[in-house]
C-alpha cells in the first residue's frame, strides 16, 4: 500500500495529521500497537520537523507486510552537521516551534530510537530527506 | 487512584471523558515539552501539562497517551476537545500550578514512571 501526504510549512494546526491517518491505517491493519507506536512517534517527529524547520515537503509511507518504510522529503534550508543534530539537545528551532511544546533537540534522536533503520541525508539549501524503515516482527 | 479523585484533588473541570473517571490509573508523568512526552515507550501515565494547544492532543495521541491534565489554568479549546473527544481521551483542567498538582497527587500515591 502506497501512501502521500503534503505537509506545509508552519502549519502547526494540522501537524500529525498524516501520522494520525498512517496511525489509523495501521490500526486497520491489525499491527500491533506497540509497532504503531514507534511508527508514528518516529514520523511524528518527522512530520514536525518538516513542518518547523523546513518549508514543508511530502511523506510518502509504503507499508508492506512485514514492514512499513517511511519517506520525508522536505524543501528547506537543509542541516548543515546531520551528526551534530542527531545529538539529544541540539536545536535549532524558532520560539513559536519551542512555544508548541518541541525544539528541545530531542526529535532526530527519538526517531533512532523508535525504527529499525533511519537514513538521513540533506543539502544545504535544498532541503532534508529522512527515510525510516519499520520492521512488524 | 482513580480518575475521580484525581479530579477532585485537583479541583478539576473534566472536559471530556467523564465515562472514564472510575478507571484506576498508577502512574503520572509531567511535562510541558512534547518530545519528552513522546519517549514514554509502552507506558500510559496520566499526563499533566501546561502546553495547551492541538499539538498537546495530538502528541498524546501519538503516543497512546489518554489521560490529559492541564494545569495553571490552561484552558482546551473546542477544536482540542473535539479531536480528544474522537480520540476517546479523558481531559481535564486544574487552576493549580504543575508543582502543587504533581505534589498533591504523589501525597497521595501516584508514582512516577521513572
Amino acid at each position: 500500500m502506497h501512501l502521500e501526504y503534503q505537509v506545509y510549512e508552519a502549519d502547526f494546526v494540522n501537524a500529525g495529521a498524516a501520522s494520525s491517518a498512517i496511525k489509523k491505517t495501521l490500526k486497520q491493519l491489525n499491527v500491533s500497537p506497540q509497532i504503531i507506536k514507534r511508527v508514528v512517534v518516529a514520523l511524528y517527529e518527522a512530520e514536525v520537523n518538516a513542518i518547523a524547520h523546513a518549508y514543508g515537503g511530502t511523506i510518502y509511507a509504503d507499508i508492506e507486510p512485514d514492514k512499513i518504510t517511511l519517506k520525508v522529503v522536505d524543501t528547506g534550508p537543509g542541516i548543515p552537521d546531520i551528526d551534530w543534530a542527531m545529538q539529544e539537545g541540539n536545536s535549532t528551532a524558532s520560539p513559536e516551534v519551542r512555544n508548541m511544546g518541541f525544539g528541545a533537540g530531542m526529535g532526530l534522536p527519538n526517531i533512532q530510537k523508535n525504527v529499525d533503520k533511519l537514513n538521513v541525508t540533506s543539502t544545504v539549501g535544498v532541503g532534508t530527506t529522512v527515510e525510516m524503515e519499520v520492521n512488524f516482527v | 487512584m482513580k480518575l475521580r479523585e484525581i479530579s477532585e484533588l485537583l479541583n478539576a473541570t473534566v472536559r471530556c471523558g467523564e465515562d472514564r473517571l472510575d478507571e484506576e490509573h498508577e502512574t503520572a508523568f509531567a511535562s510541558d515539552l512534547m518530545s519528552d512526552v513522546l519517549t514514554l515507550g509502552d507506558y500510559n501515565p496520566v499526563i499533566l501539562t501546561g502546553l495547551c494547544n492541538m499539538q498537546t492532543i495530538r502528541t498524546c495521541e501519538m503516543g497512546n497517551l489518554d489521560i490529559i491534565v492541564l494545569v495553571r489554568r490552561k484552558k482546551a479549546t473546542d477544536e482540542m476537545i473535539e479531536e480528544a473527544e474522537d480520540e476517546g481521551m479523558v481531559v481535564m483542567e486544574s487552576d493549580f500550578s504543575m508543582f502543587k498538582a504533581c505534589g498533591l497527587l504523589f501525597q497521595n500515591g501516584m508514582q512516577p514512571i521513572f
